[in-house]
């Protein structure tokens, strides 16, 4: 398996000199592209929009603690543990989408792209669409939410499985079973497969036409972080030393297939984000680092050398010609490609 | 790296059956001149009476983990709600987690030993159990809830002792220590009780294992006894608590029990390691606390053990001190303990 130190050697084709950084003054939990606007949303309070000329504009979100985020292009949806869903667009613009009336913690936020948005408090999670609010007691408390990307259906995962909503229907909610807690859930671009992050270092998956299970394990930590590459040909996901990518080209998905294995380091990988367009995918490692990688052949570009904290957040905009990163003791940076 | 992350944020957890006081005891510690600010995990929301935003209601979800160990469930509420409150690192001191007067202590302990998440940003204090000097007596009858949380206990808080007779106080004293000899015990009116007697005891440090002695009933004076017996004079110490308190009735609670070892020849650690490891996966289940100093031969390091049912932790502490006996002591306390299979098992990793 081939090493490499990024603090030494000069081996990788480098472009940190080419990285803007930003002093946004705050742990960062995610970031969204909104155009070529960057919102870096904080671990507590606020959030930092990021122009395309560099210049940063705080902007107050929450009362306390960022539990959540999500956006749709247009807008990014924050849940805190204030009990509110704030909504943040380009412009700074801050709205109040609802307030939980015991001021229960917004654990969970989904959008989907024609306005729907889904948050979850405890064991409820609820559903927005144009004018109707609908909500939908689970077994325990969720875990995750998630659009398909087609048709109106929502998948809340949460202990023991996954339950698909069906917001626009009377049609009752489909579970779909496994053992365990299920933290995290995301359908393929396709809407033909749905996958978990689950409590133990593992993923689950169903293939949706015949309920297959596909077991993803092997992990040496939890995954935190999923990225589907462009199409929809691979899931790329953290919580190893290197990049796993799971294939899903083939109508079987990831069944009896073994993983790649992409960049290799010291470290484990701690968020990855998938270039919109080309088969690229960026990844940031607990120790603060930030390669490229070109999924074809693993080759690797250093964006970022390794800082004090991990990476927790990275995304490129929705051109693929911005990648913006930011870490657990706030740093950011922001690279035009 | 910042002094916020560095530090691990210490976690208390209060539990005791229905009534015996423990909303008493958290409101006691939330409402005290102690400049420290304490978040706080509890199950009913409305009955602490002191303004605080980092209340936060849990809802004592359970789930088993699928790595084959029966008796391996986590609270998952925990996991995520000690996720989000690392996110505001430095806004509080410590955690409180009020269990509700039925749980079980385990999957809450072992939330600790197995999540990697919550290890890194915090760490297991204490488990302090509130009980009823008026009715513990019956619970431990006819509530298995209130017997485990006795014998799971670091620290016992026996309240309402005001209740009650000084017969009736010796008697429940008694059934206590006949479940866990090894808990600190504070006799106690409406839960009043010093805060550094049940906070930042650091029951579950492995640096802090000095001493495995039996606790004596003599926590009514304020003495406390164990820093003055932290050598190796531990049988002297023995006789005379016994000796003072010759008139005290000895029960033996036919469920829950705890098992003492002790050895002063070296332990082989290539036959003791295997053992432990072989028990606590076959008899996990009735075994709720262990814990260990070991003499190992040929190793001048004291090591150190700790495990809660199948869970275990362990490493060397320390050089054992040049007038230090060298002595092995392991203590289980359980359900149901095979005593003979262990004595015989543990004879059988003395070096001869």
């Amino acid at each position: 398996m081939k090493q490499f130190d990024p603090g030494e050697g000069a081996s990788i084709a480098s472009i940190t000199d080419k990285v803007r950084p930003l002093a946004v003054g705050m742990p960062i939990s995610s970031v969204h592209f909104l155009g070529e606007t960057a919102v870096f949303v904080g671990a507590e309070e606020k959030a930092a929009i990021v122009g395309a000329g560099g210049e940063i504009s705080p902007v107050d979100i929450h009362g306390g603690a960022v539990l959540c985020a999500a956006s749709d292009g247009a807008r990014v949806v924050t849940g805190g543990d204030d009990g509110k869903l704030v909504a943040l667009n380009a412009k700074g613009e801050v709205d109040v989408l609802a307030t939980d009336a015991k001021r229960r913690w917004i654990d969970n936020v989904a959008l989907h792209p024609d306005g729907a948005v889904a948050w979850s408090a405890g064991k409820i999670s609820y559903v927005r669409t144009k004018g109707e609010e609908k909500s939908f007691d689970m077994p325990s408390t969720v875990g995750g939410l998630a659009f398909a990307p087609k048709g109106l259906r929502l998948a809340v995962a949460h202990y023991n499985g996954v339950t698909l909503c069906f917001p626009n229907m009377a049609a009752k909610p489909e579970f779909l079973e496994w053992a365990g807690s299920h933290l995290s859930v995301t359908f393929s671009p396709d809407s033909k497969f749905l996958v978990t992050g689950m409590h133990e270092p593992a993923l689950h998956g169903w293939r949706l036409a015949d309920n297959r299970h596909m077991r993803m394990s092997g992990y040496p930590g939890r995954v935190r972080s999923m990225s589907w590459s462009a199409g929809g040909k691979a899931l790329a996901t953290s919580g190893a030393d290197t990049v796993i990518l799971w294939p899903f080209a083939s109508k079987d998905g990831p069944m009896g297939k073994e993983p790649a294995m992409l960049a290799p380091l010291q470290a484990r990988v701690s968020a990855v984000s998938c270039h919109p367009k080309h088969d690229i995918l960026a990844a940031g490692y607990s120790d603060g680092c930030v390669l490229m990688v070109r999924i074809e052949d693993g080759a690797e570009i250093l964006v970022r050398r390794r800082g004090n904290a991990a990476v927790s957040a990275l995304a490129w905009s929705p051109k693929g010609s911005l990648l913006a990163f930011g870490t657990e003791d706030g740093d950011a940076g922001m690279v035009e490609l | 790296m910042s002094e916020l992350t560095a530090q691990k944020i210490p976690v208390t957890v209060l539990t005791g059956y229905l009534g015996a006081g423990k909303t008493t005891l958290l409101n006691r510690i939330l409402s005290e001149n102690h400049g420290k600010k304490y978040a706080v995990i509890v199950n009913e929301f409305g009955e602490i009476g002191i303004d605080n935003d980092l209340i936060i209601g849990a809802d004592e979800e359970v789930f088993e983990m699928n790595n084959g160990c029966v008796c391996c469930t986590v609270r998952g509420d925990l996991v995520r709600i000690l996720d989000g409150l690392m996110k505001r690192k430095g806004k509080f001191d410590a955690i409180i987690v009020e269990t509700t007067g039925l749980a079980d202590p385990a999957p809450v302990a072992q939330t600790f030993f197995v999540d990697e998440d919550v290890q890194k940003n915090a760490r297991l204090d204490a488990v302090v159990t509130v009980a009823d000097a008026k009715w513990l007596s019956d619970r431990l009858k006819d509530a298995p809830e209130a017997k485990n949380q006795i014998a799971f206990a670091d620290v016992i808080v026996l309240n309402k002792t005001d209740l009650v007779s000084k017969a009736e106080l010796a008697e429940v004293e008694a059934r206590i220590r006949g479940i866990n000899p090894y808990a600190k015990l504070h006799r106690t009116e409406r839960c009043k009780v010093a805060l550094a007697d049940v906070l930042e005891r650091g029951a579950f440090d492995l640096d802090r294992i000095l001493e495995i002695e039996p606790e004596f009933l003599d926590t009514g004076d304020g003495h406390d006894h164990h820093h003055d017996h932290d050598h190796h004079h531990g049988h002297d110490h023995h006789h005379d608590h016994s000796h003072s308190h010759g008139g005290l009735k000895h029960y033996h609670d036919e469920e829950m029990q705890s098992l003492s070892l002790r050895t002063d020849k070296p332990l082989d650690a290539t036959k003791f390691m295997p053992w432990l490891q072989n028990l606590v996966a076959s008899e996990g289940q009735k075994i709720l606390r262990s814990k260990g100093i070991l003499a190992f031969s040929d190793d001048d390091d004291r090591y150190v053990f700790q495990g809660v049912h199948m869970m275990l932790e362990g490493d060397h502490q320390r050089r054992w001190k040049d007038d230090e006996r060298r002595e092995s002591r392991l203590v289980f306390i359980g359900r149901e303990l095979p005593e003979q299979m262990i004595r015989d098992g543990f004879e059988s990793c003395i070096t001869t």
